[in-house]
């Protein structure tokens, strides 16, 4: 009885992990091999088990890296990821600079007041995240609140064009993965004792040269682990860049949505899917590494 | 061992004290946490504050870090008053508690943290804290995190980045509290072994009073924000001041009665109706025709199956229950008043033949000088 279920309870997470995530990348990575095609489903070759061997090699025969040329023939795709890259990476670091001193404000909190500051920063997520996108464009747009408000207090005269900009791009991006920032880097501040800055005071350190010895390298786990998880996310990002941002705003997300729907060409979406999957091993590669570190 | 003249500055009028605290007052709103507290500490002293949880041993201590500011009176530390002045401009460490050396630092970096931030030479940081790791013995252990010492070397590196900076004062909060009892022991040899070593005047805050005792040349006993009795550990415990010293330090048998007799050295203490006075040494407090309390220690009650007539004062009783303890045996006898009375005797040999056992009716006696009576 123990040596048959063992095998099954080790078993199971794999056997999701195959199910849920090596089958689907195996199927697109194939796709990203395909030929488009008029047809349904819209690529060539399909793989056909009933004609046996030959149909197996004549399939894998018409498998080519065809798609991934054509990706670096246009220069829409490396602008795309170029240019997806920039600006997932501007808004992580605003994100951070955001996020930082809210963390840090809430860990230095009364203790009895910290669950409920937790809790303010965790409620957006009860709300759709597509309406509180659209919600940014009526404060956003040149009639919005915001244009309103400034016009309101004399502050400008014309209103500022914001929306369908790169800037409104970054706004919802820090918007949106403020709490991802913000709850890796409280984690790392609230279980810091308070003791280490009071010895780095009685050795000598003013407070803010005691926030920089001490503080800063000791939330480094979490502000590393915050960039990540702002940063992978906003790389393929699609929504807010297609709602907030303007016809300049380039990012693979959008590119690949394109592909996908308007030229209904499957296998170069897949191939820029794929693509993507690779830049993102990196830094998961690296934050898996830093988890390893800090553990 | 040379025997030059006893260390003993608080008794030498002429001698300056390196801490002077005096009218010392922490409120924290309504609640006092020190009260008045008025007091000295010498330059080379060790100095322990000794109290129960909550009664104003810490904060006194964050008072003299730095970490609290004082409600009223008057802190100097060498002459210089301390109030609005910060931790880092005070020459004076403190050994936390909780050790709090920087985790992400190596032990190296630990000792060098302080010294990187005084106005010492970079070419003399490698030297003092070589010199450091040296006074406590983990030059092998330079290059390790914190999390990858034992207890006792978190210890050792604490003290030694508190005195990297040869503070005039070290400020220790608990400092052994959280090692184990044998290597506690041996730890506060080291202690006062470093102490005496750099010279350096040295406060330690423990609630463990068998640790003050070891290591300290004065303790001052705290209650509830004050100062009970400040004085050696000789006299806190053979001539405390109150009942609340006498019980706090040691163990002690307590008799309360009235000061029936009061001529200078000597008193004596009616305890009730038809008994004999009790005779002992006059303590503080105690008035004539007052109420008064004699203490004790349960090492100086004799305990016999005869009785012992050569004695003045001598008590019968039956052994209620015994405590063996290996070097010592407790017995604790029950008199005919119906107090509780516990005797020591060493076990000075193995598996005595003394006869004495649970029921037995036995004879306390203890001398005219073994105990004290004091103002109750």
């Amino acid at each position: 009885m123990r040596l048959s279920s063992r095998p099954v309870l080790i078993g199971l997470p794999y056997l999701w992990l195959l199910l849920l995530f090596l089958v689907p990348f195996g199927i697109v990575l194939k796709i990203s091999l395909s030929d488009v095609a008029i047809a349904i489903p819209p690529y060539v070759p399909v793989l056909d088990p009933s004609e046996g061997w030959a149909g197996i090699t004549g399939f894998l025969s018409q498998l080519d890296f065809e798609n991934y040329v054509w990706l670096t023939q246009d220069d829409l795709y490396w602008k795309a990821y170029l240019s997806s890259v920039r600006i997932a990476a501007i808004s992580t670091a605003l994100t951070l600079l955001v996020g930082f001193p809210l963390a840090y404000a809430m860990a230095r909190a009364p203790e009895q007041w910290r669950p409920s500051l937790l809790m303010l920063v965790i409620l957006p997520f009860w709300t759709s995240f597509l309406i509180r996108v659209y919600a940014w464009i009526g404060i956003l747009s040149n009639e919005g609140f915001l244009n309103q408000a400034l016009m309101g207090i004399g502050l400008i005269d014309a209103p500022l064009t914001i929306l369908n900009t790169n800037a409104a791009v970054y706004i919802g991006i820090v918007y949106t993965y403020l709490p991802f920032m913000v709850l890796p880097i409280y984690a790392t501040l609230e279980k810091m004792d308070g003791s280490l800055l009071e010895a780095a005071e009685d050795l000598g350190c003013t407070r803010l040269q005691a926030f920089w010895a001490v503080t800063v390298p000791l939330s480094r786990p979490g502000v590393i682990a915050g960039c990540f998880l702002v940063f992978i996310p906003a790389l393929g990002e699609f929504v807010i860049p297609s709602l907030l941002g303007g016809s300049d705003t380039l990012m693979i997300g959008k590119v690949l949505w394109e592909e996908f729907f308007s030229n209904r060409d499957w296998p170069v979406a897949s191939a820029v899917a794929i693509v993507l999957l690779l830049i993102l091993v990196v830094p998961i590669v690296l934050f898996q590494r830093n988890q390893e570190r800090s553990a | 061992m040379s025997h030059t003249e006893v260390f003993a500055p608080w008794d030498d009028p002429e001698a300056t004290p390196l801490i002077s605290c005096q009218d010392v007052t922490k409120r924290y709103g309504e609640f006092t946490a020190i009260e008045r507290l008025t007091l000295d500490i010498f330059p080379r002293e060790f100095f322990a504050l000794l109290g129960p949880s909550g009664c104003g041993k810490t904060t006194l201590m964050r008072m003299l870090g730095g970490f609290e500011d004082v409600s009223g009176g008057r802190i100097t530390i060498d002459g210089q008053d301390m109030a609005g002045i910060p931790p880092n401009k005070r020459a004076v460490n403190m050994m936390f508690q909780s050790y709090a050396l920087f985790p992400h630092l190596t032990v190296w970096d630990n000792l060098a943290f302080g010294l990187k931030r005084s106005d010492m030479a970079k070419d003399q940081i490698g030297d003092r804290v070589e010199a450091m790791l040296k006074l406590v013995q983990l030059q092998k252990f330079a290059k390790r995190k914190p999390h990858q010492l034992s207890g006792g070397q978190k210890q050792r590196v604490a003290l030694a980045r508190a005195l990297a900076k040869g503070p005039k004062l070290l400020l220790l909060d608990e400092p052994l509290g959280a090692l184990d009892k044998k290597l506690r022991q041996q730890t506060q040899f080291e202690l006062m072994d470093i102490q005496e070593k750099t010279g350096t005047t040295f406060v330690i805050v423990t609630h463990d009073q068998e640790e003050a005792m070891t290591v300290a040349s004065r303790i001052a006993v705290m209650d509830e924000g004050r100062i009970v009795q400040v004085d050696t550990p000789g006299r806190i415990y053979e001539a405390p001041n109150s009942v609340y010293v006498a019980d706090f330090i040691g163990d002690v048998n307590v008799i309360r009665g009235r000061v029936s007799a009061l001529n200078g050295e000597s008193a004596e203490l009616n305890w009730g109706e038809g008994k004999r006075p009790i005779r002992a040494t006059a303590g503080a407090g105690a008035v004539h025709d007052a109420s008064g309390a004699f203490v004790i220690r349960p090492e100086k009650v004799t305990i016999a199956t005869e009785e012992p007539t050569d004695r003045h004062n001598r008590v019968k009783g039956v052994v209620e229950d015994i405590a063996y303890l290996g070097n010592l045996s407790t017995f604790h006898v029950r008199l005919e008043s119906g107090d509780l009375i516990s005797a020591q005797l060493a076990n000075s040999r193995r598996f005595a033949n003394r006869g004495i056992t649970w029921e037995d009716p036995v004879w306390l006696s203890w001398s005219d000088t073994a105990g004290l009576v004091l103002g109750d």
